[in-house]
């Protein structure tokens, strides 16, 4: 079945910039100099100048043109369509976004510019802070961080500095086994042991589990919440209690936000300190991989380690206060990722509190909308209602000799991008489906046309989904010889 | 929908989470704005910021042309709203694109790989230092006082809560280079690396090779930082160092306040298992045709998790695909001209003032500027930013400025910056 997104298609081959360059061509022009020439290795030593730039490309302006609007094309996208990749929030990025962040005064300023003459973007910054603890609920906020790693890390490093403010660091952390794999790398990063907690029969906090593990050498549990299965950890306030009365901290991974805005707040459910992804819940670009940005937000009792500098009015004025004589110190040059920041802010702006609040109901709906579309035809091994994601396991096809992995690559030949594959690890063969608010009714029900199809495809010709995908420019990629033998850089054959 | 899923209200969707969790209020955000209405706010405040101003400021962040090129491609949706490029079939351009980059950033810094870039240049150090003490098994690291002072602070606030000492060794103070005679006191069998910057903060040109002589004779590892990128287009790459962790802001990256910016990470073969970061590489697909997909992710956090070599997920694609357009445009001709024009417009206006050191300077030099600040002040009555007064970060270097020229600056400015300075 040919279904109704896709057809044909000519696609173009393109050679990589090197084996198209040619010795000569320019893509550039630079004024004549208006100062007298310099010889540079009179400037500058003999041995300090360089003979050439040995096979960098030499091409011409409608050359690079051509070259990356080919390989654009080989690009799958969120302006192409669904992206229902769970945990991973890709939503429309507003064109307006870009926009903003491109007028000459923002995109231009220099960090060290006076601050008589950068109060418009302290402003954009203090204005951003205000909205992100408003929807966060918590005291205090940095926006340093350059992605939500980043931001996972500075979290740490803040409860860290608490506790050893208090006289002990302490040496463990604990991750539920649902967790982003990000949360156990960053604990081992910030000098701790990680200390995996099993979930229960629902998915959720083991309470007894956690009450057992948590100890006065546990530093904080990270939790994500909702949780990676969709679901709002229903006893999230007790287990804050727990870690609480033992005197450590619970730190939230940011990254189902979306699920939450206008909602819930964690500062009213227990936690301490979490981070935000700006390029998830706020709608800034992916890009193919960043830039992100990872604020993180604070309660009151963490606000003095913040990184520095922190924004304060003085009057009518705003200003950089470095004197912070308890900060972690910083954990990025200048004040985080300006551009990333500006796009978030106007994201809230043109949706203000109500929108906020609306685009989270539809996310949320878009979820559930699926899981009963699809819960006949997928094993729902959770089966309760979600929040902004759903998972599903592949048992009744892996029974059938196909997988989570292998159906997603055949959901490419439906027009789409795969849902996130075998994640979380507590779900045997997971699919991972988040729909995000973006999605009309027409998008999904294409959706669940496809999925539909496929697992009936497992069912009457499951080589077409095992060979998937097959109407790709690339078929299947050598992901093996790529690792066993890495070819990291084109060389001159 | 709604009754698809049985429910009443869209109310009821969120009976699951529990009361006392729940918000007891409407949001304290306005209402939601009109395009026009964004786009004027936005405005307002941009205009609150330094519009029309000639600029000096350099240290970190440069002022270089951006050919429109770059934001026609970068604009595209096809990069612009994809994500991480994990199902390599259907994201072949991302792939195809960091490929290219990771092979320039190999033909410009003279090492074996690159990763698909890293958040910036300050996060770039800490994580080259970390991946020298993972190579060494030693936990010693030495960074020059003439490596950028942010990116300083940011390496100790990673090093603190790795346990790493980190030691700084200091700088000439006739040249402005390192001081090799505090390296070789602090050099010893513990170092794991000795992190250096060219040009350094000041923007003088190091001896990297001298540098690496000593490194190497006690087997440390040179760990080599940039702040600008332009200078690769002339200087002699620096071949002699282990790890090339830098700044790519240059290469059409808007200064934006700061960021977002694109770092780099680079090394030489051996090390390729070692670096962090996301890794592209060339292989084919069923039908035997190149392909390109994501490798080595055994190193990373999501397969690896708290045994990983860092815990970052993303690159700076979008950013680092700005650079690889910029870098394909200006090409290896152009690269060169235009570090030539940086070096000789800087020139023109060091040889007005009166220079603090005397080693070799590519794009900015610090000037002796008797009261920094009122010569900033008398500079923006004639709309122009004077450049960066060094006490802040260098109370010794009280009374002088850093002042860079880029191929934008203009010979008029010069001159008034040399008249203020000498009135």
């Amino acid at each position: 079945m040919i279904p109704k997104k896709v057809r044909s298609h000519l696609v173009q081959n393109e050679d990589l910039i090197f084996e198209q360059s040619s010795p000569g061509k320019i893509g550039y022009q630079l004024p004549p100099l208006d100062v007298p020439e310099v010889d540079p290795v009179e400037a500058l030593g003999a041995g300090r100048v360089r003979a050439s730039i040995e096979d960098f490309p030499e091409v011409s302006e409608v050359e690079v043109i051509r070259h990356f609007t080919r390989l654009s094309t080989w690009n799958y996208a969120i302006d192409l369509g669904m992206y229902p990749l769970g945990s991973c929030t890709m939503k429309y990025n507003p064109r307006i976004n870009e926009a903003v962040a491109r007028i000459e005064g923002l995109a231009w300023a220099h960090p060290y510019q006076p601050e008589s003459l950068s109060q418009g973007a302290m402003e954009v910054t203090a204005r951003l802070e205000e909205a992100l603890l408003e929807i966060t609920g918590l005291d205090a906020i940095t926006l340093q961080p350059a992605a939500g790693a980043h931001g996972e890390l500075t979290g740490i490093l803040l409860v860290r500095a608490l506790l050893e403010a208090q006289g002990n660091p302490r040496k463990r952390i604990l991750t539920p086994d649902s967790a982003h794999g990000t949360n156990p790398a960053t604990a081992g990063i910030a000098g701790y042991e990680v200390q995996n907690i099993r979930s229960n029969d629902q998915g959720m906090i083991d309470l007894e589990e956690l009450a057992r593990a948590v100890d006065t050498d546990v530093a904080a549990l990270m939790v994500t919440n909702p949780n990676t299965l969709g679901v709002f950890e229903e006893n999230i306030v007790k287990a804050a209690d727990i870690l609480h009365a033992k005197g450590a901290m619970v730190y939230m991974d940011g990254a189902n936000m979306n699920a939450l805005v206008g909602i819930a707040r964690p500062g009213d459910f227990g936690i301490d300190v979490m981070h935000l992804n700006l390029h998830k819940t706020f709608s800034t670009p992916h890009g193919g991989g960043g830039p992100g940005s990872g604020p993180v937000a604070v309660k009151k009792h963490l606000e003095p380690f913040l990184p520095v500098p922190r924004l304060r009015r003085v009057g009518d004025l705003l200003t950089w206060d470095y004197d912070r004589p308890q900060s972690i110190g910083k954990v990025r040059a200048f004040y985080g990722n300006f551009g990333v920041l500006v796009r978030a802010l106007a994201y809230i702006y043109a949706h203000g509190g109500p929108g906020l609040r609306n685009a989270t109901v539809d996310a949320v709906l878009n979820a559930n909308y699926l899981r009963h579309k699809l819960r006949p035809y997928f094993e729902l091994p959770y089966d309760r209602p979600n929040m902004h994601e759903v998972v599903f396991s592949d048992d009744r096809q892996a029974a059938k000799g196909v997988r989570t992995g292998d159906m997603a690559k055949r959901l490419i030949d439906y027009g789409f991008h795969p849902y996130t594959v075998s994640f979380p690890l507590i779900v045997h063969g997971a699919l991972m489906i988040e729909p995000t608010e973006t999605e009309s009714k027409r998008e999904l029900d294409q959706f669940v046309e496809a999925m539909i199809s496929i697992a009936s495809e497992v069912d009457t010709e499951a080589e077409t989904v095992l060979k998937a995908p097959h109407m790709t420019r690339t078929t299947k990629v050598d992901e093996v010889t790529a690792a066993r033998k890495p070819i990291v850089r084109w060389q001159k054959g | 929908m709604l009754a698809v899923c049985g429910l009443q209200s869209a109310d009821e969707l969120f009976e699951q989470v529990p009361a006392a969790a729940r918000i007891d209020h409407a949001l304290k955000i306005a209402p939601g704005l009109s395009e026009y209405e964004i786009a004027d706010t936005f405005k307002a405040l941009a205009a609150k910021n330094a519009v029309g101003y000639a600029s000096f400021l350099g240290a970190g962040v440069y002022n270089h042309y951006r050919p429109v090129v770059v934001d026609s491609i970068v604009s595209r949706g096809e990069f612009l709203t994809s994500y991480t490029p994990y199902q390599s079939e259907i994201s072949q351009g991302t792939l195809t694109t960091i490929f290219e980059f990771q092979t320039m950033i190999c033909q410009l810094t003279g090492m074996d790989v690159a990763n698909a870039s890293m958040y910036d240049g300050s996060t770039a150090v800490p994580e080259a230092a970390m991946m020298a003490v993972r190579v060494t098994k030693r936990s010693r690291v030495l960074v020059a006082r003439s490596v950028h002072p942010e990116y300083r602070e940011v390496l100790a606030t990673y090093a603190k809560n790795q346990g790493l000492p980190v030691e700084e060794v200091g700088y000439d103070a006739e040249t402005g280079q390192l001081d090799l005679a505090d390296l070789d006191a602090k050099l010893n069998g513990e170092t794991a690396c000795v992190i250096i910057q060219s040009p350094n903060f000041f923007g003088i040109v190091e001896d990297t090779d001298a540098v690496a002589a000593r490194a190497h004779a006690l087997g440390a590892l040179l760990v080599y930082t940039f702040a600008e990128a332009v200078s690769l287009g002339l200087l002699e790459p620096p071949r002699a160092a282990d790890i090339v962790a830098g700044e790519l802001q240059s290469f059409a990256i808007s200064p934006s306040y700061g960021g977002p910016f694109a770092g780099i990470m680079a090394a030489k073969e051996k090390f390729i298992r070692q670096l962090p970061g996301r890794l592209v590489g060339e292989t084919k697909d069923t039908n035997g045709n190149r392909a390109f997909c994501l490798t080595l992710a055994t190193r990373e956090q999501h397969i690896r998790r708290e045994k990983a070599t860092s815990n970052i997920c993303t690159n700076q694609a979008l950013i680092a695909l700005m650079a690889t357009v910029f870098m394909e445009l200006y090409g290896k001709q152009g690269l060169r001209e235009l570090a030539t024009q940086n070096l000789a417009k800087s020139r023109y206006l060091e040889s007005k003032l009166k220079p603090r050191f005397t080693g070799p300077s590519f794009n900015e030099f610090v000037a002796v500027a008797g009261d920094p600040e009122e010569v900033n002040r008398q500079l923006l009555e004639k709309k122009i930013i004077g450049g960066l007064p060094l006490a802040k970060f260098y109370p010794e270097l009280a009374g002088t400025m850093l002042l860079c020229a880029t191929e934008m600056t203009k010979r008029a400015d010069m001159d008034t910056v040399a008249e203020v300075f000498t009135s």
